[in-house]
């Protein structure tokens, strides 16, 4: 499930459950939406409730983490599993996004 | 070694089944007591296969994938994905970290890496036009945190 809560120019995702190639493909025409406004700077994604996460997932930050850096955007990633973290250390993702506690 | 239990499933190659092999093979391991880890670590790497079966193999275009597994007395694993896509031309750049074939749909290039970080061995056999069976092996040896403890 997606949530989201925006304040100003930051607009917060709460993802929960499994995020797979098949989930990243539900929820990427909503996610877009929900960042189109260029007044928006700073994208953050709140993965505490994601159980499940693959490279997909990966491919779909980094994607979002495209568009948010050619307005000069910034994106953020809080993530309490363990196994998730793991995969974005593996892939180098807090060398350009924002860790979260 | 003998082997205590094996099981084979085909499914069609379409996003939906990413979750179903999940579950799948987690029921299968549940008996050898794995760690939460562990079956994260299992759970991911099939994932990672069935979605390149589906995406990579059969582009998008349906086809059936075949999952098989094994265990054996010692506790080791063996999972196979199979699809009889496109095959994989270069074995060893599809396996580099970073490497995508597609920009399409925001591939990172990462699913190979995860499979082999995640798990203890992972094969790749595949040739041009006839398909990719990626073979994987997992020790599941039981620990204080098993997930049946849990439960
Ligand atoms: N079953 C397959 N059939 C044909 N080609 C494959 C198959 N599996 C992988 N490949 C090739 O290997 C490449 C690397 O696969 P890998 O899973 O590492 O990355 P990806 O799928 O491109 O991106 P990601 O998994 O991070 O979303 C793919 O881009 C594809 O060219
Ligand atoms: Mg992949």
């Amino acid at each position: 499930m997606l949530t989201h809560e925006r304040q100003r120019a930051t607009v917060e995702i709460k993802l929960t459950g499994e995020l797979d190639h098949n989930y990243a493909n539900q929820i990427r025409p909503q996610l877009d939406d929900l960042i189109s406004d260029p007044t928006i700077k700073r994208l953050v994604f709140d993965l505490d409730e994601l159980h499940f996460m693959d490279s997909s997932g990966i491919g779909m930050i980094i994607g979002r983490y495209k568009l948010m850096a050619r307005r000069g955007g910034r994106v953020a990633v809080r993530c309490g599993n363990r196994q998730i973290d793991r995969i974005f250390e593996m892939a180098g993702l807090y060398q350009i996004i924002e860790k979260l506690a | 070694m003998n082997i205590i239990n094996e099981m084979r499933i085909d499914f069609l190659a379409c996003p939906e089944n990413e979750s179903f092999a999940r579950m799948v093979i987690s029921a299968f391991i549940l008996p050898l007591n794995p760690t939460l880890e562990q079956l994260g670590d299992v759970k991911t790497s099939v994932s990672e296969a069935v979605t390149n079966a589906i995406i990579h193999g059969y582009g998008n275009a349906g086809g059936t994938v075949r999952m098989k597994a094994q265990m054996d007395d010692s506790g080791e694993l063996t999972v196979d994905v199979i699809d009889n896509g496109c095959g994989i031309v270069d074995i060893q750049k599809a396996r580099t970290p970073f490497f995508s074939s597609t920009d399409e749909s925001e591939r990172s290039g990462m699913g190979f890496t995860v499979m082999e970080s995640f798990m203890d061995e992972v094969m790749v056999f595949s040739e041009k036009g006839l398909g990719t069976t990626v073979r994987m092996r997992k020790l599941i040896d039981a620990h204080e945190d098993a997930v049946a403890q849990h439960a």
